[in-house]
């Protein structure tokens, strides 16, 4: 089978194009502050991308993955902030003087290697989404209770790092945008356009990842556990294992996601971890289309710039946009956009509306030499 | 002894505020495996009732005699407009996406959010007006006897009171408005609730003061709970809802309307969300946000306690609420100074409220490690469920 062949593909590659023409194009079409609001959404597509294995792929719903992008977030800041502490008294980052701390704490030594903190920003969230998805699926635990777990571990999470301000900045969080990274200001021009290649880049990159996942027989079973987990566990295969590795591969994403969205926005802060923004993650993969990669990439990007524009129009009413999105897409169209697409959603609306007469209302059917229907 | 009678307490009114807030849910959670996100926007719709019908009080001239009484009215009115709201999700969302918990959670999650906003930006009369005319237009066809309701005629009366209850709601809203102007317009800032005189202050017993709005909290749930009790063991209705949780396609076999069952149950559930909110409104300022404050407790409330099972809950809140007394207020130090010093500093080192949710989550995490289904698990010999 070429690639090429069917229209499920078809409408991939124009996607594609559509998506790559845009990145080329970007940088030279939008202004500074726009080019850094899209640098950040595609950095947001790569959590996206997690959510959309765990959830999409293998039906667990996390509602929090900003626990790892969080984590990535802090990772990257904390070498940014020691990075540019010299200039501080005993060389440790401004804030902790506002503390009376003179002893940078222990965990933040290794954060002064740049080789340490790129392996920690997508291995740290991994191991830590590991380590608590293997507690929690070795028990079985499931379903909605799964998310609720995630989300009460996500709220501890949350209210350690907002109360510890000895430690990590409590809840003003840490700055990025006036640190320096090989010697220029992080928050400088030059710099934002470099993250929004790298986020580019990356999520790119992380397509071709997640896609080699899903694609064999790791995905299958990954399917397997979504739509039968019982049933795969009585075939032989044990689905404690695939679904800590997919939670903790998510983990990782949300990791670089968190690490690359920090350096773009300026800042890391528990709001990283609060409850909405963990399950708005959710719905743009739903809208995006679950179960289809280029459809979490497409609603990440799409839901946030439609919310930048909405919120900067009309503040107040995006709240009802947004409670409306999730309405609408779990009742109307649960595939999703391009799920709805692929299945042929935009020839059915214009013929409901009278436009296109033509519909196909059963598929065509195979006939052998005999005249009877291939099943 | 004091110590600890005076932890006991703090500890039982942290525990009976999440006991109120949570009995909801569960029975919900229990009887349709529906996680009701907005069970949190339900007690601020039960909160906010509770600021008007305190505003109505003091305004309207008639009913100012009777202003110390008007939290027994908010309970009332809490539970229906809260009921009302309930239903009207249950009808309209809910009732499409039985079978699929985890699309039920994200519509839940939009529906909060609209509440959210709805607060803020429509003034609260007219808000008042809409819960109204939702209400009478609900309820108005359960009055109607059956014959009227067939064929066209039937859905020409239906469309009346409709009708009827629109212009009731547009009414309310206008007289409420004009009576009351704090009400007719919008507004995203938080409000307060007074107590009125008799709550205010406390009751010495045995040399510690007992707050009264911590006992009337107290009191509101056990009445709430002993209700509940009584409507599930007692009633025809109730046992029909225990049958339709423990088996639903053989209660639906065996003749039990399990569509009135599901409207009765999200119903009441709600409706005690409302009830619950007036016990929050009564510990502290009223927001958007107020219900979004005790929601993922609930949630811990229902997993700790196994689905299905009010005894589990009540035990399940009480423990959550001593365990946060105890570690969040750091009385574990005081009622135990001698305790080795390395477990002393662990202790201090959660002793703020944010830290001790911090050490009861992880607490719960790992009591579900040894029990993964709660408390009391329900018994059955399904492999899935």
């Amino acid at each position: 089978m070429t690639i090429f062949s069917t229209k499920k593909s078809w409408i991939n590659l124009t996607i594609w194009v559509l998506i790559i023409v845009l990145i080329i194009a970007a940088p030279s079409l939008l202004p500074v502050f726009r080019l850094n609001l899209l640098g950040r959404y595609l950095s947001l597509a790569i959590v996206a991308l997690g959510v959309d294995l765990i959830w999409g792929f293998t039906g667990m719903l996390s509602l929090g993955q900003g626990i790892f992008f969080a984590l990535g977030g802090y990772c990257a800041a904390m070498f940014l902030q020691l990075n540019s502490a010299g200039e501080f008294p005993n060389s440790i980052p401004e804030f902790f003087g506002l503390y009376g701390v003179e002893k940078l704490p222990f965990f933040w030594e290794p954060f002064k290697s740049l080789i340490f903190t790129l392996i920690s920003i997508w291995l740290l969230p991994a191991i830590i989404a590991g380590l608590l998805g293997y507690l929690v699926f070795r028990n079985r635990i499931k379903g909605v209770y799964f998310s609720i777990l995630t989300q009460a571990a996500l709220l501890v999470f949350f209210n350690f790092f907002n109360g510890q301000q000895k430690l990590i900045n409590g809840t003003n969080g840490l700055k990025t945008d006036v640190t320096q990274l090989f010697g220029q200001m992080v928050g400088s021009e030059i710099m934002q356009r470099w993250f929004f290649w790298i986020s580019a880049v990356l999520v790119i990159l992380a397509w071709f990842f997640a896609r080699w996942i899903v694609r064999d027989r790791f995905g299958n079973i990954l399917i397997g556990i979504r739509d039968d987990e019982a049933r795969v566990r009585f075939t032989g295969y044990n689905p404690v294992i695939f679904k800590t590795i997919i939670f903790s591969i998510a983990g990782g994403l949300a990791g670089i996601s968190g690490a690359l969205y920090t350096v773009q926005s300026g800042i890391v802060s528990p709001q990283f971890m609060t409850v909405p923004f963990s399950i708005e993650m959710v719905i743009w993969v739903a809208v995006g289309g679950r179960g289809t990669l280029l459809g979490a990439i497409l609603g990440a990007v799409l839901i946030n710039y439609a919310k930048s524009l909405v919120s900067e129009a009309l503040p107040a009413s995006w709240m009802f946009i947004q409670g409306g999105l999730f309405i609408l897409v779990v009742t109307a169209l649960p595939e999703g956009v391009l799920g709805w697409i692929r299945k042929d959603g935009p020839k059915k609306l214009l013929f409901l509306i009278g436009i296109n007469k033509k519909l196909e209302t059963y598929p065509s059917l195979e006939i052998n030499e005999q005249g009877e229907v291939k099943s | 002894m004091q110590l600890i009678l005076e932890s006991l307490f703090n500890g039982v009114a942290i525990g009976s505020v999440l006991l109120v807030a949570a009995l909801g849910l569960a029975i919900v959670f229990g009887l349709m495996g529906v996680i009701n996100l907005a069970h949190g926007e339900l007690m601020m719709l039960g909160a906010y009732s509770t600021y008007i019908t305190q505003l109505i009080f003091k305004q309207v001239s008639f009913l100012k005699p009777f202003y110390d009484s008007y939290v027994i009215v908010a309970i009332g009115i809490a539970f229906l407009v809260s009921g009302t709201v309930g239903i009207l999700l249950e009808r309209t969302v809910i009732r499409r996406l039985y079978g699929s918990p985890l699309e039920t959670l994200l519509a839940t999650w939009g529906v909060s959010l609209i509440l959210q906003q709805f607060v803020r930006s429509v003034p609260l009369a007219y808000g008042s007006g809409l819960v109204i005319a939702l209400f009478f237009g609900l309820f108005a066809p359960l009055f109607i006897s059956d014959d009227l309701l067939q064929g066209a005629k039937g859905k020409l009366i239906r469309a009346s009171t409709w009708g009827f209850s629109a212009l009731l709601g547009v009414a309310t809203g206008g007289i409420l408005s004009s009576l009351v102007s704090k009400l007719s317009r919008a507004s995203a800032r938080n409000v307060d609730v007074t107590a009125p005189a008799w709550m205010r202050g406390g009751i010495d017993f045995v040399g510690i003061t007992f707050p009264k709005t911590r006992l009337l909290i107290i009191f509101i749930t056990l009445i709430s709970v002993l209700v509940v009790i009584f409507f599930l063991d007692k009633t025809a209705w109730g046992m029909r809802i225990r049958a339709v949780t423990q088996n639903r396609p053989m209660s639906d076999c065996l003749g039990i309307s399990t569509e009135t069952v599901d409207i009765i149950t999200f119903g009441i559930g709600s409706g005690l969300a409302g009830v619950a909110g007036v016990a929050v409104s009564l510990l502290g300022s009223v927001g958007p946000n107020v219900g979004g404050n005790y929601i993922v407790g609930c949630f811990m409330v229902v997993v700790l306690g196994g689905v299905g099972n009010l005894l589990g809950t009540i035990l399940a809140s009480f423990s959550i609420g001593i365990m946060t007394d105890l570690i969040g207020a750091g009385r574990l130090l005081t009622i135990w100074p001698e305790m080795p010093s390395p477990l002393y500093s662990t202790i201090d080192f959660f002793a703020t409220t944010s830290m001790a949710r911090v050490m009861i989550f992880a607490l719960i995490v790992i009591f579900l490690q040894f029990r993964p289904t709660g408390m009391f698990p329900q018994k059955g010999r399904m492999v899935e469920s």
